[in-house]
């Protein structure tokens, strides 16, 4: 056994990217919820907006336009379930269970032909200056562009909560529908926006993955991700900036236990992997009632 | 301008109707699909949804239909109590997995000694373990006000990890070579949970049954069928009923558990055979659904529990004679599901198309 | 139990019926696969030996196939169904398709059943495996060679007598061109989960190992080495050539092609026998990637040779001596390694740091 084989540096520059297409689902699934809707379909968004991504980044020759092209996939995909729960009032775990079978499905279809292809590179910004300072530079600056996205995204997101009239409106909306409503705001169209744009997010996930990642195309490459994005809202408490300390979390369990094992360290692998989502029902408990969002996963209907 | 209006009594035409215009929708959208792929979609649809009942090889395929369906209805049974008190069990999947680690530990313990009470001690444990498994999120929503929604998802994973483990750890077969999983139930004759094999019959298929007619039963007649429908439907009119509401919790959740727990067992020691890492292929899941597409009812569950097994097995078949891919039947299902779940809004609301009244 | 016999007795009826059918027309042969063939893996290897028998026989062939079967009762079915619809041979390409292998075929006697890397046969269920140690072992002389930290990774997927044997391979061939080689290996606890492997393999090269060998399906681990740069990675299970001629500078590609087609030949003509064939790359089971011109010239020449000696026969890849991780004697000077061994091998040999997990 040798522990000081790893470096702390590499080891939490690598977390950044690890963490990412969770963090870009997650953030995504956290406007959802805040909005009151539960879609449990984050990984069919995912893997189709992994497929759509691969597609047009391998007929563009441009990761950007793959990625927008995820986005525009995961959205529609999202769409489609908040047609679903939004107007045709159906139950929605049920509704997103079986977004997920659909999305798997149909990424596999249309993710023929497209099996050992590259995807066109997309380099990292060493970000001039910034990259070279020491310890720092190569944890924070040295990145691809979506490590930053993400980032980014996740601040927007905090933003745009806490600090605008539209957050506020979408808060409202998840909190108490029938209130909102009485209020005047548009409870379904807010919620469709929310729903489409957790998929758009769950999209760029899960292009992460085929685009940069791995960078293939395979069937079901997401293995799961969706459903740690779904652990990890709630880890966070439906905060935005929990959700930064969560996706590492969760993120950083697999990538100490890998370094634990490399340094020839014996340990339990699965105990280990199961330790996040222990802590997320610790953390549960510990945040105890009433945090979730007053009208997750209810159904709405304006009785006039 | 196109409005909703909810109906004061669900619609008993539309709650029939309803199911048939989906699986109609399904196969014309789904025909579209195949013939887009370049298959026949006639033979396609036929073969999918007919060929288990109907072709040459049918006795062989309805005993399938059980053995496919019956750990979907059993879970699905259990879920639907929790369902329409609004208890969220969606952590099925791992109930089951616990009810098959624990049952099968008693199993993998006695072996080899041949008893007739091992299997019943399994059972027992099995459906405990699953028990277990939901009490979790059960006490914690009763002491604490947790999600139960939430925690029971979290379980499943855990649940999954301690699988992994025992099948690569504790229960792996001392015989096997090295590789992972334990020993074959269904060849240890004390624990298998086959009654006859070829007919499709082992206890799991006769519990299911049991379950359905136990669960019709209760809603209808029994006091504790009254206060879970109430408590869903109304949940203040219910505390006034004098339903304890936290009781209700715990049962509804156990009652489900101990199911999936048995179902699971029931699976490790015929069907499936062995604990292994890839047990669990989402059965728990898929009961959610089934438990939705059957409306709650426990007729509508048998009948959606049938029909998900017929397009698994019609599915194998059109991938098997037809060359259709695998993707192109998950989409199917994953269509089948949209179109049940959407047209269900025609049950309980009426459609009003003109200006707002 | 009346209808358990009449049942049985239909069952060998149809089974003998569609048989005398085919015959007359068609070789029918199915294929059972554990995982989608998108998989770029395991799956679409075995889907390119079916593909290669199409091609071979033409008309004379009908092939079926049923992708992402899980392991169990939907195992059984659909080889059953198989069976029923007049398949003449059923490969079914997964450990854990053993059991159910063995039951479908006692109840269709005159259909051949092939199971991939399982141990139990019967009078019409064949066993088949690759030695893709002897892939390993051409690995570990091109790494041991081209490692400058003298840190080689090692991406294990479950702990099972397949990845260890690799493992033990790879080491002992990296050892002997470079005494002080040294092996991480860490175990992903999957055969696919590409974010995972990408992980993996970040974690090995930040630890300072600068050559990669994997035994999980994802070209993940190629992405993570040539984004750090100057990390030497191998193809696994198909050529990944599009990450070469670096990082990526061979590969072990499972070749399914040769068996499927001698072993559809020996059906149309009568003469399939039951076995256990354990191939490697002597005949075509185990290729090996072209390797690539980032390998220097002596090292590619050896390691040809190498291969070249595991191919004719003349030498074998566990050949003594060779002590067990305790120190104890495994194989004497000379001895070579018994395939029982091999089959249930779960140690490691003498050099190789850290336990196997159990």
């Amino acid at each position: 056994m040798d522990l000081s084989s790893i470096n702390p540096i590499l080891l939490l520059a690598s977390l950044m990217v690890a963490a990412t297409p969770i963090l870009l689902a997650a953030i995504g699934e956290l406007v959802v919820e805040r909005a009151g809707v539960l879609n449990l379909g984050v990984e069919g968004m995912m893997i189709t907006g992994a497929v759509c991504g691969f597609v047009v980044a391998v007929g563009t020759g441009s990761p950007w336009l793959g990625f927008g092209g995820a986005a525009i996939g995961g959205a529609l995909l999202a769409l489609l379930f908040g047609i679903l729960t939004q107007y045709l009032l159906s139950n929605q775990v049920a509704t997103g269970l079986a977004l997920t079978l659909f999305g798997l499905g149909l990424s596999a279809l249309i993710g023929q032909g497209y099996i050992g292809i590259k995807a066109p590179s997309f380099p990292d910004w060493h970000i001039p200056l910034l990259g070279d300072i020491p310890v720092i530079g190569p944890i924070v600056f040295q990145h691809d562009p979506m490590v930053y996205v993400g980032l980014i995204l996740v601040a927007a997101i905090w933003w745009f909560l806490n600090k605008t009239q539209g957050g506020l409106v979408l808060r409202a909306v998840g909190e108490n529908h029938d209130a909102a409503h009485a209020l005047g705001y548009k409870v379904i169209r807010v919620r469709l926006l929310a729903i489409m744009f957790g998929g758009a997010c769950a999209g760029l996930g899960g292009a992460y993955l085929s685009l940069v990642r791995v960078p293939q195309w395979t069937e079901g490459m997401t293995a799961g991700a969706g459903w740690i994005a779904l652990a990890i809202v709630v880890f966070a408490g439906w905060k935005p900036w929990r959700l930064l300390l969560g996706a590492y979390l969760f993120g950083g369990v697999t990538v100490l236990q890998l370094n634990l094992q490399a340094a020839g360290l014996a340990i339990p692998v699965e105990y280990l992997s199961m330790s996040p989502y222990i802590a997320t029902i610790v953390v549960l408990v510990i945040m105890s009632s009433g945090r979730a969002p007053g009208s997750l996963s209810r159904i709405f209907h304006a009785s006039r | 301008m196109i409005i909703l209006e909810k109906r004061a009594n669900p619609s008993q035409v539309w709650a029939f109707a309803t199911p048939v215009l989906a699986v109609v929708l399904t196969m014309i959208v789904g025909g579209i699909l195949f013939a887009a792929l370049g298959k026949n979609p006639f033979v396609t649809i036929r073969t999918i949804f007919l060929d288990p009942l109907f072709s040459e090889f049918a006795w062989f395929y309805r005993p399938q239909l059980m053995i496919k369906g019956a750990p979907l209805v059993l879970i699905a049974i259990g879920l639907s109590f929790g369902f329409r008190a609004g208890v969220w069990n969606i952590g099925a999947e791992g109930q089951y997995i616990m009810g098959a680690i624990f049952g099968a530990a008693v199993g993998l313990a006695l072996y080899p000694m041949e008893l007739r009470l091992i299997f019943p001690a399994m059972v027992i444990t099995g459906a405990f373990g699953g028990f277990l498994w939901a009490m979790i999120p059960g006490l914690l929503r009763v002491k604490f006000g947790t999600n139960e929604i939430l925690v029971s998802l979290m379980l499943v994973y855990v649940a999954e990890q301690l699988l992994a483990s025992m099948a690569l750890g504790a229960m792996r077969n001392p015989d096997g070579m090295g590789f992972p999983g334990s020993r074959n139930l269904a060849q240890y004759a004390s624990a298998t949970s086959w009654i006859n094999e070829s007919a499709g019959m082992h206890w799991g298929v006769v519990t299911a049954f049991i379950a359905v007619i136990f669960a019709y039963v209760t809603l209808a007649r029994h006091m504790f069928g009254f206060q879970v429908r109430l408590a869903g439907q109304s949940p203040r009119a219910a505390a006034f009923a004098g339903v304890n509401p936290q009781r209700l919790v715990l049962i509804c959740l156990g009652v489900s558990g101990a199911l999936a727990g048995m179902a699971g067992l029931f699976e490790v020691a015929g069907p499936a055979g062995q604990i292994s890492i890839d047990f669990n292929v989402g059965y728990g899941f898929t009961a959610i659904i089934v438990a939705f597409l059957g409306r709650l009812h426990p007729v509508g569950i048998l009948l959606a529990g049938g029909l998900m097994a017929l397009t698994y097995i019609g599915g194998e078949i059109a991938q098997s004679n037809l060359g259709l891919p695998g993707a192109a039947i998950q989409l199917l299902q994953g269509m089948l599901l949209f179109f049940l779940l959407a047209v269900d809004v025609l049950t309980n609301y009426r459609i009003r198309i003109g200006g707002t009244a | 139990m009346t209808i358990k016999s009449i049942l049985a007795a239909a069952i060998v009826a149809a089974g003998a019926a569609t048989g005398a059918y085919a015959d007359a027309h068609q070789t029918k042969v199915g294929f059972v696969y554990v995982g989608p063939i998108g998989d770029g893996g395991w799956t679409y290897e075995h889907d390119k030996g079916r593909l290669a028998v199409e091609a071979e026989f033409g008309d004379a062939v009908e092939t079926v196939y049923v992708e992402s079967v899980p392991e169990g009762p939907d195992a059984e079915r659909v080889m059953t169904q198989m069976a029923l619809q007049g398949a003449d041979l059923i490969f079914t390409t997964s450990f854990g398709y053993m059991d159910p292998t063995i039951n479908v075929a006692a109840k269709f006697p005159d259909v051949k059943f092939e199971h991939a890397t399982g141990f139990k046969q019967a009078e019409n269920v064949a066993t088949y495996s690759a030695r893709f140690y002897e892939g390993r072992a051409v690995q570990g002389h091109i790494a041991g060679n081209m490692t400058e930290s003298n840190i080689i990774g090692y991406i294990g997927s479950f702990p099972i007598p397949e990845v260890i044997r690799g493992i033990n391979s790879a080491y002992l061939h990296a050892r002997e061109v470079n005494p002080d080689v040294e092996f991480k290996i860490v175990w992903a606890y999957t055969w696919f989960d590409p974010a995972k492997e990408a992980e993996a393999a970040t974690v090995l090269i930040e630890q300072g190992a600068d050559v990669i060998l994997q035994h999980t399906d994802s070209t993940a681990p190629q992405a993570a080495a040539q984004a750090a740069g100057n990390v030497v990675t191998f193809g696994q299970a198909s050529d990944m050539a599009e990450f070469g001629p670096f990082p990526r500078v061979s590969s072990i590609i499972d070749d399914w092609a040769p068996y499927y087609i001698a072993r559809t030949k020996a059906v149309m003509d009568g003469t399939w026998t039951s076995g256990n064939t354990w191939d490697g790359i002597g005949a075509g089971m185990v290729g090996i990637g072209e390797i690539s011109d980032a390998v220097p010239a002596d090292v590619k020449a050896s390691a040809e040779a190498l291969r070249d000696s595991l191919s004719d026969g003349s030498y074998h890849a566990f050949t003594g001596p060779v002590n067990k991780q305790d120190g104890s004697v495994w194989l004497a000077d000379g001895e070579t390694a018994d395939d029982g061994t091999l089959a249930g091998m779960n140690f490691y040999v003498e050099g190789i740091t850290g336990d196997i997990p159990q």
